[in-house]
């Protein structure tokens, strides 16, 4: 059986997951990610044809709520648990890349 | 209001652009939760555990902002399908969950497009619903992105509704471009879907932009700018980016699929600093909400109540008083067109109403302003009751405090002396200067000239500027005649 | 004593809620330095909501139906203003600014919380070793593990530390740790209880429920939680739940199938063990005897739960996670630049089995390979939904062991996840289904540690599992005596 994901999948999983590994991670995590998509095996190569998936388990629709205001939060409780604030916002490092 | 003049393209090649444009929705509160959606609060008050994105926290839809999407759906003649939410995931500080919630490939709105004022169609791709992301603000030594030394993070935006509009690579001009945008915008207003104020960032566009080789029915590599914060940058910003990727062709190199930023201050456009692979969203159905699936019945309700669109208010203004397409898009767009209608079907001149409201009613609020009042002051001049000057000037009292333009008339004292009073009054000059009337009578083209001058400044002196002065040419020539 | 007993004596006046408390805590405080069911014990609170109580009773005031019984809250529902973990460095110093509708309600039916119960971080795992905070141990025998991910709620249980607790399960974390703790868990219909301020795993597989010491204490929680909540858009409207009327309906008449696939039919269930498959048996038999109608049954598709769930459990936690990024609460990790600091953070904050859970979600949804196993695996549970709605036309209820084996020990399946997972094999399927299950005490297996077995059945027909567990549980009762 072929390998079922790479060293170099891994790492670029885990920059998607904003996770930074180390090099003994990263071998651990390709051979249990590797073993668990082994296992997931039965249903890959499972034919499916005209099956529709399931998403959510109930067959709910047309759920919502309407446009009535309601109480936000004290800002002090917004800011409470925040690990840095100044001006009544909250406090990062420079953002630098744009938002997609 | 003339449009800046269309920048041009070198000769050889053509431009292909679609637009993507996000519209804050004119609900009362945010998409999933009711903190109100309002711009310009203190920052970070207008925020909920569910627009933080608290742990545990879940979203409700909003039925309104669904119900509003819908609305534009129908004016851009889509078909509106049974939608799912989904999430698009990727890392960003002014985004609380680190996704957004948005729609994939199950949109509410799909397959519609824009008629634009000269006809011309622009396809609709897509028009689905969102929620917005906070806002971050750069504190650093130029202010700029790149030079930041922190960013500060206000969440009151995140999560009001949004529609992203999303039209076909049909735009071929800049000036196509601009008109997609101003028609779009006219839609949102009419249906009452947003207020769409570019300069409240309630609506914003990002553009596609491509060239090819003129005739060639391919699509080549394209750009996405981003950051255009009004129309004038939409052209402009086109057409750089345009010029950009015409001279890579030219050097016998090629633009590179990527995103770029509009810069207002070097008017340029310049890569954005995207994370490299960050456009694997993997996107998957918001397990936390359930599909929306609008009944046959919602849809036709939406179609009943659905407002006279502008393509079709500008038609009947054309039709009903010759209005130009200038003077039909302009009513329209600030909604003034069924006054105009309305003051024509009482009797007003249509010529005279629709001069008046596009040169003297660019104001916001003109509600005080009735039809009945405004037919009556365009019909007072048009009989020559008052100067254009004036008729402005009543204009502006009625905008102002309402009621019939008699009173403003009367209190600005602009009565017309009235013929039977001019007459005696013309007799008693011609008696009291007999040679004048003589030299008037039988004087040639320059002495008659003359001496008409001579009695219209006497009566004008004697009614103090009230006398209408072809009135008094008029009654001079006839008293001439009769001898 | 049983729950009602402690609300029937509070609210008669012959014990008072402060009195019940304070020797719950004393229990606590005696032995949960061995057990570790508590990640925090909030004894202040718990003393001031029972006096609260007490003056409602001498004033002649309605009290609710668990007036004065003890609970513990599994630290992964939010509590306004107290500590909620998750059992995790990220929200070690994490205190929510609301609760939970779950813990709103349990207030209101006058339970009092004694504190937040121990979990694998996240409720990622089948042990609560996964715990940042430390392993909870079972207490029947300390050197083994509670079961997860709601460990310290089954032990607090199991110990006599409260008689009552919550916990959440996303793919048997309720059910499997009531199974190895010798108590009563329930996992209701998806949609039954608030998700509201439960911290989320998986979003389509979460469901709140019960753990009691005995099956009408579950049927009362149960019945107390249940309902619809506006503020969940999954939650059922017009639910009402009515566990506690059923629970002296017997079995007589009623449709049983032995759920062959989960049964030991074929080998099918890797590693299940001798002992506690002839409890299973046995559990069949008592219903038989009882006048149920029992019969082998087959759903095929059960065999694929596994492999269907570690990829949707994953998939959705990949995403759920991705907010704690060092910018709104929970830790940080300061670096240059916003996106480093959130990197930083996530890699500091986060376990090995949350990472491990986070990377295989992002791979299975990532581009190329979504269709190959997100895809898949939404499809898989339309083939149990339809094979599920199938048997259960000639049957009402299902039975199966909860867990293949009784409690293991410590320490002892860290190293490879995947016969971790493998535990998770029989209580999996009802959360792909979103059907309700209970897991009930049916004897001992040869090292003498607790068996239990599950009782299905499909959507809201969640009253049925507690009328066939209280059977069950009488059967139980009857043999040890």
């Amino acid at each position: 059986m072929a390998q079922r994901i790479t060293r170099d999948e891994v790492v670029h999983v885990a920059r998607l997951a904003c996770l930074t590994l180390t090099e003994e991670e990263v071998d651990r995590f390709t051979q249990q990610l590797g073993a668990i998509l082994l296992h997931a095996a039965d249903i890959e190569s499972l034919d499916v044809i005209g099956v529709e998936p399931t998403a959510h388990p109930l067959p709910l629709c047309n759920v919502m709520r309407a446009d009535v205001v309601e109480r936000s939060l004290n800002p002090d409780a917004v800011l409470a648990q925040a690990p840095e604030v100044r001006d009544g916002q909250f406090l990062v490092p420079p953002v630098l890349g744009d938002q997609p | 209001m003339s449009p800046p003049t269309e920048p041009k393209l070198p000769a050889g090649w053509d431009l292909v652009v679609g637009l993507e444009v996000h519209v804050e929705l004119d609900t009362a509160t945010k998409l999933f939760c009711g903190c109100i959606n309002r711009f310009g609060a203190e920052p970070n008050t207008n925020v909920c555990p569910t627009c933080l994105g608290l742990p545990g926290s879940l979203p409700v839809i909003n039925e309104r902002a669904v119900e509003l999407a819908m609305i534009l759906g129908r004016a851009l003649g889509c078909q509106v399908n049974r939608s799912v939410m989904a999430r698009k995931n990727y890392f960003y500080p002014d985004m609380p969950k680190d996704f957004q919630t948005t729609q994939y490939d199950q949109p509410t709105n799909s397959d519609g497009q824009l008629v634009l004022p000269d006809g011309f169609v622009v396809g609709i791709e897509r028009a689905h619903i969102e929620e917005d992301t906070g806002k971050s603000v750069h504190v650093g030594r130029s202010g700029r992105i790149n030079q930041a030394v922190y960013s500060l993070i206000d969440y009151n935006r995140a999560g009001v509704p949004l529609v992203e509009i999303v039209s076909k690579p049909d735009i071929r001009t800049i000036d196509q471009a601009r008109n997609f945008v101003d028609e779009l915008r006219a839609i949102l207003v009419v249906t009452g879907v947003s207020d769409a104020r570019m300069e409240e960032g309630s609506l914003r566009i990002d553009a596609n932009v491509s060239v090819r080789p003129e005739g060639l029915a391919e699509l080549r590599t394209r750009c996405e700018i981003k950051n255009i914060n009004s129309l004038r940058s939409l052209g402009r910003a086109i057409a750089y980016e345009a010029n950009r990727q015409i001279d890579l062709y030219e050097d016998g190199s090629a633009p590179q699929q990527q995103t770029r930023h509009w810069d207002e201050n070097t008017s340029r456009t310049t890569p954005g600093r995207s994370k490299e692979d960050a456009d694997d969203y993997r996107y998957f159905q918001e397990p936390d909400l359930v599909p929306l699936v609008p009944s046959p019945a919602t849809i036709a309700a939406i179609d009943e109540t659905m407002p006279q669109l502008p393509v079709a208010r500008r038609a009947a203004l054309v039709a009903a008083t010759g209005a130009d397409s200038v003077a039909a898009r302009i009513l329209v767009e600030r909604a003034q067109d069924a006054l105009a209608l309305e003051a024509v079907a009482a009797g007003a001149e249509p010529n005279k109403v629709l001069k008046r409201l596009v040169n003297d009613l660019a104001v916001d609020d003109w509600s005080n302003l009735d039809a009945t009042a405004l037919a009556e002051l365009i019909k007072m001049e048009s009989a020559g009751a008052l100067s254009a000057s004036q008729a402005k000037q009543v204009l502006a009292d009625l905008v102002e405090s309402g009621g019939t333009p008699q009173t403003y008339v009367k209190r600005r004292g602009f009565e017309v002396v009235d013929t039977s009073e001019l007459k005696s009054l013309l007799e008693q000059l011609v008696g009291d200067n007999p040679s004048e009337w003589k030299r008037f009578c039988a004087g040639d083209q320059v002495e008659r000239k003359k001496m008409q001058g001579f009695f219209t400044g006497q009566i004008m002196k004697a009614t103090r500027g009230k006398a209408d002065g072809k009135m008094v040419a008029e009654l001079l020539n006839n008293a001439a005649l009769v001898g | 004593m049983t729950a009602a007993d402690i609300a029937a004596a509070v609210r008669s006046g012959e014990r008072s809620a402060l009195e019940v408390v304070n020797e719950h805590l004393g229990m606590i405080e005696a032995q949960d330095l061995k057990v570790h069911a508590f990640n925090l014990v909030n004894a202040e609170n718990a003393r001031a909501e029972a006096a609260q109580i007490d003056a409602r009773v001498a004033a002649g005031e309605p009290v609710g139906p668990l007036a004065g019984v003890p609970l513990a809250t599994k630290d992964n529902l939010c509590t306004k203003d107290l500590p909620t973990t998750c059992s995790s460095k990220m929200l070690e110093n994490y205190h929510p600014p609301y609760d939970a509708t779950v813990v709103s309600l349990l207030r209101a039916a006058g339970a009092v919380s004694l504190g937040k119960t121990n979990l694998d971080e996240f409720a990622m795992g089948s042990s609560t070793e996964h715990s940042a905070f430390g392993p909870t141990r079972n207490p029947h025998d300390l050197s083994r593990v509670p079961g997860g991910s709601s460990g310290g709620s089954a032990a607090s249980v199991a110990a006599g530390f409260t008689p009552i607790a919550v916990g959440s399960d996303t793919g048997g974390s309720i059910r499997q740790p009531a199974a190895f703790c010798g108590v009563v868990g329930m996992k209701p219909t998806y949609g039954a209880v608030s998700r509201y301020g439960l911290i989320a795993f998986a979003s389509s597989l979460d469901q709140v429920g019960p753990l009691a010491s005995n099956v009408a204490d579950a049927a009362a929680v149960f019945d107390v939680i249940a309902g619809h909540d506006r503020r969940d858009t999954t939650s059922i409207q017009g639910f009402i739940p009515a566990a506690q009327a059923a629970l002296n309906l017997g079995v007589d008449g009623l449709r049983v199938g032995v759920l062959q696939e989960l049964s030991g039919g074929g080998g099918s269930v890797p590693g299940l063990a001798v002992d506690v498959l002839a409890r299973t048996r046995e559990a069949a038999e008592v219903l038989a005897a009882a006048g149920a109608r029992v019969e082998e049954v087959s759903v095929p598709s059960c065999t694929l739960g596994l492999s269907a769930y570690y990829i949707v459990a994953p998939a959705e936690a990949s995403s759920n996670l991705a907010r704690y990024d060092g910018v709104r609460y929970g830790a940080r990790v300061d670096a240059p630049t916003a996106s480093e600091m959130t990197t930083a953070t996530r890699t500091a904050g986060f376990g090995a089995e949350v990472k491990r859970r986070i990377m295989l979600g992002t791979y299975a949804l990532s581009a190329g390979y979504y269709e190959a196993f997100y895809g898949k695996a939404l499809k898989v549970r339309t083939m149990m939904l339809n094979d599920f709605a199938r048997v259960y036309k000639d049957f009402d209820v299902l039975l199966t062991p909860t867990a293949p084996t009784t409690a293991f020990e410590l320490g002892t399946r860290m190293t490879d996840p995947l016969t971790m997972y493998v535990n998770d094999v029989c209580t999996i399927p009802s959360n792909l289904t979103g059907h309700p299950a209970i897991s009930v005490p049916f004897g001992l297996g040869d090292d003498n540690l607790p068996v239990g077995v599950q009782v299905l059945a499909p959507a809201t027909h969640d009253t049925q599992t507690f009328r066939v567990a209280a059977v069950l549980e009488a059967a139980a009762q009857e043999a040890r005596l």
